[in-house]
């Protein structure tokens, strides 16, 4: 197994399912910051059979809430002296833009290049989303 | 950014907002000679991109009762979205020649992100799609005020297609944030009304029944409304709705003397012509109110006319 060091100060992000790695790469933009950034994808795991990982060796506060839309059960740590100094427990974002797309096919969006659309949680127990434009719900 | 005000649902205004509003519309049709070239030198963009000819005669006529003038267009294919110019350059160059504008659009939400684009002319929404219409809500508003001198307190009938009319959806919820309002909508088991609109209100102010005629003299104002043809699979299934409620004069006899009858127009068979003579047929004055409204409107969102 490939061996990466332990990071001094930064960010886990742990037990992301198998192959939703990336997307979390790409949706927290890290290929656009200069900090070491590691993504480890098909880790063995005994509870999760194989997992994904990202390591990011950074002193910039990351927005990490959309995570918890993408996946609740995945655990945030930050790492400070190479010790583990807090453990973020994820919950829905009350608002997202970038992830959900809206699904009402007579929606502005659907026809107008629109950025940034903005999603607002409507019902957290069913993680379901209202489109700020048609006011339709959607979810991931 | 400027600190300008939009209208692209009925919730944009709060209750103090709405009913300054009211208290200007009653102005102007106390006195509408005073508002004759308030808005003199000011030009309205009537942008639709679907044609409505009702919406657009209500906005054109206060504008011009108003003294300001009209630019715009009814037919899409007259509009250079049709040569494939984006909403957004659409509403950046109306912006640089008109004070304020009207947009009606097939597509939700279209209003809404006009008005992003638009920094400092007042974008109001004549409908968008079966989303939103908040004109209509506020001339409904403004007829039942002026018939029943206030809005709370009011038990209020809806009748007929309960589940498609974006009107009614849009009223409930607009009637809904004043105090005592109780509700009875009546329609058949196949049209009524959507259980997100139920959820948002609170058990206790609302019954659903089949009957009419059963419900009719607890009522302080009756809301018909249109089982539109194109909401249904089949012709047969509409031909057997679209009768379910007719309101005659014999059912009427049974309502209050002072209970008003509305109906957002055109209407197909709903109402019985034999209706239209009772006093308590409002229904072709609304559009009056609709044009006072929209009055008020214009003039607030241009600045034009202070709290009184
Ligand atoms: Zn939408």
């Amino acid at each position: 197994m490939i061996n990466v060091s332990k990071i001094k100060k930064g960010i886990v992000i742990d037990h992301i399912a198998q192959g939703q790695g990336y997307k979390i790469f790409s949706q927290l933009k890290l290929d656009e910051i200069e900090d070491v950034v590691v993504l480890l994808r098909n880790i063995p795991s005994n509870k999760m059979g194989k997992k994904d990982l990202i390591k990011i060796e950074t002193e910039i506060p990351l927005d990490l809430t959309v995570l918890g839309l993408i996946d609740p059960n995945i655990t945030i740590n930050i790492i400070k002296d190479g010790l583990r100094v807090d453990k973020i427990k994820l919950t829905l974002p009350l608002k997202v833009t970038g992830i959900l797309k809206c699904k009402n096919p007579r929606c502005i969006t659907q026809h107008e290049k629109v950025k940034d659309v903005e999603f607002i949680l409507a019902d957290a127990a069913s993680r379901i989303y209202r489109c700020e434009y048609c006011d339709s719900h959607t979810s991931l | 950014m400027k600190n300008i005000k939009h209208l692209i649902e009925p919730g944009d205004f709060t209750i103090e907002e709405l009913d300054s509003l009211f208290r200007l519309a009653d102005a102007i049709i106390a006195d509408p000679n005073k508002y004759l070239d308030r808005c003199k030198g000011k030009l309205l963009a009537s942008l639709f991109f679907e044609p409505s000819t009702r919406t657009r005669f209500s906005f054109e006529s206060a504008m011009l009762r108003l003294g300001g003038q009209i630019i715009g267009f009814d037919d899409p294919a007259a509009s250079s979205t049709s040569k494939g110019e984006s909403l957004a350059d659409t509403i950046r160059t109306v912006g640089c020649y008109a004070d304020i504008a009207v947009l009606r659009h097939p597509r939700e939400g279209t209003a809404k992100l006009a008005s992003k684009y638009s920094e400092d002319m007042p974008v109001i929404n004549a409908g968008d799609g079966g989303h939103q219409h908040p004109t209509q809500t506020l001339t409904d508003l403004m007829t039942i005020r002026h018939y029943k001198k206030r809005l709370d307190g009011h038990v209020i009938a809806i009748c007929g297609d309960l589940k498609f009319g974006r009107t009614i959806h849009s009223l409930v919820k607009a009637m809904s944030r004043y105090e005592g309002v109780r509700f009875i909508f009546i329609s058949p088991e196949e049209l009524r009304m959507p259980s997100y609109i139920l959820e948002g209100l609170d058990e206790s102010t609302y019954m659903q029944t089949d009957q009419l005629e059963s419900v009719i003299h607890e009522a302080d104002i009756l809301y018909m409304s249109r089982v539109q043809r194109e909401r249904f699979v089949s012709e047969e299934e509409y031909e057997r709705l679209k009768n379910y409620y007719i309101l005659d004069k014999e059912k009427l006899t049974g309502a209050k003397d002072d209970m008003i009858v509305m109906h957002p127009l055109p209407r197909v068979n709903e109402i019985c012509e034999e209706v239209d003579d009772d006093p308590r047929a409002v229904y072709f004055h609304q559009a009056r109110f609709g044009m006072f409204i929209r009055m008020a409107l214009i003039l607030r969102l241009l600045n034009m006319e202070v709290e009184q």
